[in-house]
């Protein structure tokens, strides 16, 4: 069941590309959020000119609903094969919602160093903030009813695709 | 019908106090979960705010450096308020009871016990308590009573054999030492056969080995030259000196002689076997100080793993 309003992952991919091509840093690091977004990080970086370190984020343990849903097992190791301190980095993610994710990932990288400034680049915003967070880069923007989440998913020839399905816990 | 004291309605940790009857799934998901944990020392700040405004106590009715420190650390790591308590040196022995004790903590909004007392089933007997007095989202981790169960220290002990060794499956561990003293053996053994491990081997003599260790699906042996053989694994238990009461044991250059282990000794084991040992060492009496330094020994990085599986536990515990 796919809403009509929903964009197709390689072109919101191809549209994120366009936006960031003329305007990110050369020495921007890249910086994927476990899991969706490490993949779009890794698009990016291949397809993005410049000289872009890699990094991975996992935000388990920087979430705000660890109390109302606990740890999840096999947090994915936080990877940030660079300099934070003075670096500049561009935060990426798939779905942008409620900001929260954000916010968690951009208190751990403060754990790291000081970064001369953070970029949010995002394949999907949603809309439905909770927090003053905004996207630098954003891929497509959409309208998705509360309920339903939107998924990310790669196939194994590394094709993207966007699909929705019923939100569980919080988003 | 008696539920499992240390698991929740649906199965999840809510405190750790024995690896006795603790599912395999659990002890596996402790294990992944503190993977990632051990990477944290990469970063420039060391700690993650999982904990951040709960305060553990650490109540330590029996003396241990190694342990609280590693608890200790394991619970500033998650950003939690840590309280040392040496008891033995205060309220206890002025009249109060355990029980007393843990109320007028609680009055202090403890959110975590992390429990050492020289009496098995301390632990057991705290949670209960807990539990009767309506205070659930307490919790309660076993750091070690008496001779029953050191469930953390059988944890980091798990972890590291993980770790150099993948798979329980194929393996045959050896645990060396005074078993009869010992709650770091009966955890491990409890939390390896758990974990299907192909044979557990207690080494020790006679006098050493508790009545029906068999019947914990290990396999004894008194002669330690035949129990090592083609070993993956060999656990040194410490000689607890201070446990032995009665003549249990002709002298510590006998014991040495038998059952420490030397490089002849360890050459019987797989060539690619690890030496671990839970600490304090008395080299000389059950080690010789070529093998505690030599390159197969893992007993400095299982400290290490300690931290990260401590933070485990308390993460996953403080959660559910």
């Amino acid at each position: 069941m796919i809403p009509s309003g929903l964009p197709d992952a390689e072109a919101a991919l191809a549209a994120l590309v366009e936006r960031m091509r003329p305007a990110v840093a050369h020495d921007a690091a890249f910086v994927g959020i476990y899991s969706g977004g490490a993949w779009i990080a890794e698009r990016l970086a291949a397809r993005i000119p410049g000289n872009h370190p890699l990094g991975f984020i996992d935000v388990s343990y920087y979430r705000d609903d660890y109390a109302l849903s606990g740890l999840k097992a096999n947090a994915k190791r936080t990877a940030l094969p660079f300099d934070v301190a003075g670096s500049t980095i561009v935060l990426i993610d798939d779905v942008l919602y409620t900001g929260r994710s954000v916010r968690a990932a951009i208190n751990e990288l403060f754990d790291f160093g000081r970064p001369e400034r953070i970029e949010l680049a995002v394949l999907v915003d949603r809309g439905g903030r909770e927090l003053p967070i905004e996207a630098t880069y954003a891929g497509a923007r959409v309208a998705v009813a509360r309920d339903l989440s939107i998924v990310l998913s790669r196939d194994p020839g590394g094709t993207l695709s966007l699909g929705v399905e019923p939100l569980s816990g919080v988003a | 019908m008696s539920r499992n004291p240390q698991l929740g309605r649906n199965g999840e940790l809510v405190h750790l106090l024995t690896l006795e009857g603790l599912p395999a799934e659990v002890i596996t998901h402790i294990l992944d979960t503190a993977e990632p944990f051990a990477s944290l020392g990469e970063r420039d700040v060391k700690k993650v705010p999982l904990l951040r405004g709960k305060a553990v106590f650490n109540l330590f009715f029996e003396n241990s450096t190694r342990t609280r420190t590693t608890f200790e650390i394991a619970a500033k790591r998650l950003s939690a308020d840590v309280i040392n308590l040496n008891i033995g040196a205060s309220s206890t022995s002025k009249g109060e009871t355990l029980l007393d004790t843990v109320d007028n903590l609680c009055a202090m909004n403890a959110d975590m016990f992390v429990v050492r007392h020289s009496q098995s089933g301390a632990p057991h007997l705290i949670a209960s308590h807990l539990t009767a007095m309506g205070r659930s989202h307490v919790h309660v981790v076993n750091a070690g009573d008496g001779r029953h169960a050191h469930p953390t220290q059988g944890l980091l002990d798990l972890y590291t054999i993980r770790h150099y060794k993948k798979d329980f499956r194929g393996l045959t561990v050896a645990i060396v030492g005074d078993v009869l003293h010992s709650r770091v053996a009966r955890s491990l053994i409890h939390g390896l056969t758990t974990m299907q491990t192909a044979q557990v081997r207690v080494i020790a003599p006679r006098t050493l080995v508790p009545a029906q260790m068999e019947a914990l699906g290990v396999k004894v042996c008194n002669d330690a030259r035949e129990g090592l053989r083609d070993c993956d694994v060999v656990v040194m238990l410490r000689l607890q000196n201070e446990r032995m009461k009665g003549a249990l044991l002709p002298s510590p250059g006998e014991y040495f002689k038998n059952y420490g282990l030397t490089g002849e000794k360890l050459a019987l084991a797989k060539p690619d076997a690890i030496v671990m040992h839970p600490g304090p060492m008395n080299r000389g009496v059950e080690i010789d100080t070529p093998v505690a330094d030599g390159a197969r020994s893992v007993i400095l990085p299982q400290v290490t793993f300690g931290i990260a599986v401590r933070m485990a536990v308390l993460s996953i515990v403080a959660a559910n």
